[in-house]
């Protein structure tokens, strides 16, 4: 044991020095130097930096429901287009499931062979989407597939994170971190940000905006009453609108949709002074927006934001430029906010917050302070007893106590983990641990030399003994961190990240390092009696 | 220079005699523990309940007006709320339970953070809010499951690992000993009614992290003595073992005692709860490694034999052939 062959020493020095050169720049962030944003640093958990946490969930039924409406309007679309015209009525969306009733049993094939085409998936993967069943001779039943459900779920939470990510940008704020969670969730993590306000409201609507016709020949006591003509649907006014309360008659085909907007700014109409909100359509948009106003000029139209009327102006003329204006009772606060949800697009399927955490930048400073002066603290009394009870060997394993810190924050930074609350704790724990192993080793050497044992031999027992109660001690740590980790959520997992990198730093400064200047101590000095 | 030496070299202390007295005490414990949180209930904090939190500073020097603000937000009508001091008499948490029914609407807890929030800040328009943390009863109840999930599956583990590099009995008496480890921790939450969050269950794994590494090092000993002194009584070689790694276990022990000692003085307010339950498992845990861990080992019928190679049959056989037995 006494000689540690010279690879090993380079490797073993390099392999130190390395990890410990990863966690320098974690150190001289924390203490106040700036090095650019690549620098590769252990990143800071909100509970330390401040910030907000968010998590969002959508609920998979209002995908499927989305999906069944999308679905009767391509089917409406292909049979009314068909030439000659299929005529169908009674259609139904109960039971997650869309039932049409064709007028004529001889239609039956013929409307087959438009719908087939719309059971496969849209993106060519021949995945089929829906099972089209004939039920009766003249019903038509579409079934939407569970494989089919799942990748409309998967692809609407794609895209609401995209959307997640255009409108948190534009409030500005920096480096937010916005992950996908499980199926059906989205982890937003905004460092420095202390309201979230602001950002709940903007995440909390669709922004799903429809320009749709007014049914003329609706009757208002119809329309109160909740009934609408065929080919209408009846939608609420919105809450903060003048004409909160009441009720507006639409019809469903011919609208224009707002996915097809390339911009929206807020502004201020210059005759009436009020906050409105300026849109630009694509091409196609203008074309079909141009279109449904010049067709109709005169007659009304209804702005429906998310299910609820803005307002319902009329076509004064046709707007042919593919720029038209929202107004409503807006804020100058809630136009602009209007402006950016439209900006990022309409979230496929709408968002809930099902937790919440802010914690302000102050208290994470305050946190960061006291944990570390408590641990630098805790750190020289454990040093002063190691090296009150082992003397040189006491030394050994102080220095190695600090290059397990050194090396878990390098190895922290080199990973991008995340260093939480919990897991300063962790940090404590990993410094109890690697205390534990050389501890063991040491007092395993004393066993050893009371025993009558050369100077040499008892340390080589000492060594050997010892590792085999530490790989124990920490494989079963290890196990226990790891499952941890798989299982745990939030607080657990930050501490659990912590433990095991710990425990494996812990195992190589206590058995390799210590035992690398342990072998040159005795080799160079060769000493009869050991103090220990 | 003399060195330290904190347990002297000719220690004999007869743990063992009393193994049984203790073994009762370590039922009682257990029992106790949960009958504590039977009868008491723990204080379930926002990750496992559900809920709003708050976290309030006033200016330095003021003491936080907490009749006032349990007034304030128990006229909101959601229930009575819990406003702890938290650290200084100026910070305070306060703390909303969900109200009844409203578990499955995921959006609720939000809301009716807001409202507090907003009735406090209109009411004390100079106190600084530290933080707010709202958890939907949904997700609450992911975390209990989560955790305790978690708990199960590490002790478990740990067991079939111990039962694999030494014997059934060990594995057996590990998992004991853990189990003893964290009843007596949960026992200590419902009787102090300290809150009970997730960083607690934190605290509790590294409790079995620690108990877990004490148990080993006797465990290890205790199987390097099977082999070393075959014909030892069994309680005689369990004492010699704790013996032999007492010196260890008392130094391991005091400093990982000084490294929290100072976390849980001047550490953060927010880790208190988690360092005060690492330092209680510190103490349980050496205690379970001790008079739990070890004479289980008698009562499940270690011998020494456990160690070394059985002569199996076909051993016989072939000793018979070569005319030896």
């Amino acid at each position: 044991m006494l000689d540690t062959p010279l690879w090993k020493k380079i490797s073993l020095w390099g392999l130190t020095i390395a990890l410990i050169a990863a966690a320098l720049p974690s150190l001289l962030m924390s203490s106040g130097v700036d090095l650019g944003e690549d620098a590769p640093t252990v990143n800071l958990g909100l509970d330390l930096a401040g910030g907000s946490h968010l998590l969002l969930e959508a609920d998979p039924d209002d995908v499927a429901t989305k999906r069944l409406e999308n679905m009767e309007e391509s089917v409406e679309a292909a049979l009314r287009g068909a030439t000659p015209a299929i005529k169908f009525g009674d259609t139904s969306r109960a039971d997650g499931q869309l039932s049409l009733l064709l007028d004529s049993a001889s239609d039956i094939d013929r409307a087959r062979g438009l719908l087939e085409p719309l059971m496969m998936g849209r993106d060519g993967s021949l995945q089929q989407e829906w099972d089209l069943e004939v039920v009766d001779t003249q019903r038509l039943v579409l079934v939407p597939t569970e494989s089919g459900l799942n990748v409309a779920v998967n692809n609407a939470m794609e895209s609401v994170i995209e959307v997640v990510r255009r409108r948190i940008d534009e409030l500005g704020t920096r480096e937010p971190t916005i992950v996908r969670q499980g199926d059906t969730r989205i982890v937003v993590q905004v460092p420095g940000l202390e309201d979230p306000q602001a950002l709940k409201e903007l995440l909390g609507k669709t922004a799903e905006l429809e320009f749709k016709l007014v049914d003329q020949q609706a009757l208002p006591s119809n329309t109160e009453a909740g009934i609408a003509n065929p080919g209408s649907q009846i939608f609420p006014y919105a809450a903060d609108s003048n004409f909160a309360g009441q009720f507006e008659a639409v019809k469903r085909l011919g609208g224009v949709r707002g996915d097809s907007l390339t911009g929206a700014q807020a502004g201020v109409d210059p005759q009436t002074n009020q906050s409105v909100v300026n849109i630009q359509f694509d091409q196609q948009g203008g074309q079909k927006f141009a279109k449904l106003s010049t067709e109709n000029v005169g007659q009304r139209f209804a702005i429906i934001l998310d299910g609820e009327v803005i307002s319902a102006p009329s076509f004064r003329e046709p707007i042919l430029g593919g720029a038209a204006q929202i107004s409503g009772s807006f804020t100058p606060d809630s136009a602009n906010q209007l402006a950016i949800q439209l900006r990022s697009g309409a979230l496929e399927v709408p968002l809930t917050v099902i937790e919440e955490r802010t914690v302000s930048a102050e208290l994470g400073e305050q946190s960061i302070r006291s944990g570390l002066i408590a641990m630098l603290v805790g750190s020289l009394a454990v040093i002063a007893l190691m090296i009150a009870s082992y003397g040189r060997f006491g030394i050994y394993a102080t220095i190695a106590l600090v290059i397990n810190v050194l090396i878990l924050l390098g190895l922290m930074a080199i990973g991008n983990f995340t260093l939480t609350l919990p897991g300063i704790a962790g940090f404590v724990l990993t410094v109890g641990a690697a205390v534990d192993a050389n501890v063991l080793i040491n007092e395993r050497i004393r066993e050893e030399r009371k025993r009558g044992r050369k100077v040499i031999t008892a340390v080589e027992n000492g060594y050997k003994e010892a590792s085999r109660a530490i790989y124990d001690a920490n494989i079963t740590n290890f196990i226990a961190g790891a499952l941890l980790f798989w299982f745990g959520s939030g607080p657990i997992r930050g501490f659990a990240v912590v433990l095991v990198i710990g425990l494996i730093t812990s195992v190589f400064t206590a058995l390799t390092l210590t035992r690398m200047w342990v072998s040159g101590y005795l080799s160079a000095n060769r000493p009869k009696d050991i103090n220990i | 220079m003399k060195l330290l030496k904190l347990v002297p070299d000719d220690t004999n202390i007869q743990f063992l005699r009393l193994r049984v007295p203790f073994f009762i005490l370590s039922l009682v414990l257990i029992f106790g523990s949960w009958g504590a949180v039977a009868v008491n209930g723990l204080n379930l904090g926002i990750d496992f309940a559900g809920g709003q939190e708050v976290r309030l500073t006033f200016a330095e020097g003021n003491a936080a007006p907490v009749p006032e603000l349990r007034e304030t937000v128990t006229g909101l009508g959601y229930g009575t709320p819990v406003v702890q001091e938290f650290g200084s008499p100026n910070e305070v948490s306060i703390r909303v339970p969900l109200p009844e029914g409203v578990e499955d609407t995921p959006g609720a807890a939000t809301a009716i953070g807001n409202e507090v929030i907003a009735a406090i800040e209109s009411g004390y328009p100079d106190v600084r809010t530290d933080g707010n943390s709202t958890v939907s009863g949904k997700v609450a109840g992911e975390f209990s499951r989560d955790a305790g999930f978690a708990l199960l599956f590490a002790m478990i583990a740990v067991a079939i690992y111990i039962w694999i590099r030494f014997e059934w009995q060990f594995g057996v008496g590990g998992l004991f000993a853990l189990f003893h480890d964290v009843s007596v921790t949960m026992g200590l939450f419902a009787i102090t009614q300290m809150e009970f969050s997730l960083q607690i269950i934190a605290a509790i794994l590294a409790v079995i992290g620690y108990s877990l590494n004490d148990t080993i090092v006797v465990y290890d000993r205790i199987r390097e003595n099977l082999k070393k002194y075959r014909k030892m009584p069994l309680a005689e070689l369990l004492d010699l073992s704790v013996n032999e790694t007492l010196a260890r276990t008392v130094m391991t022990s005091l400093t990982l005692l000084v490294a929290l000692v100072p976390l849980l003085i001047a550490g953060p307010p927010s880790l208190f709860g988690l360092v005060a339950a690492i330092t209680a498992g510190l103490f349980i845990g050496t205690y379970s490694s001790i008079y739990l861990a070890a004479p289980i080992l008698i009562w499940l019928g270690v011998t020494s034999d456990s160690f070394v190679p059985q002569e199996t049959e076909a051993d016989r056989q072939e000793k018979k052939v070569l005319g030896e037995a």
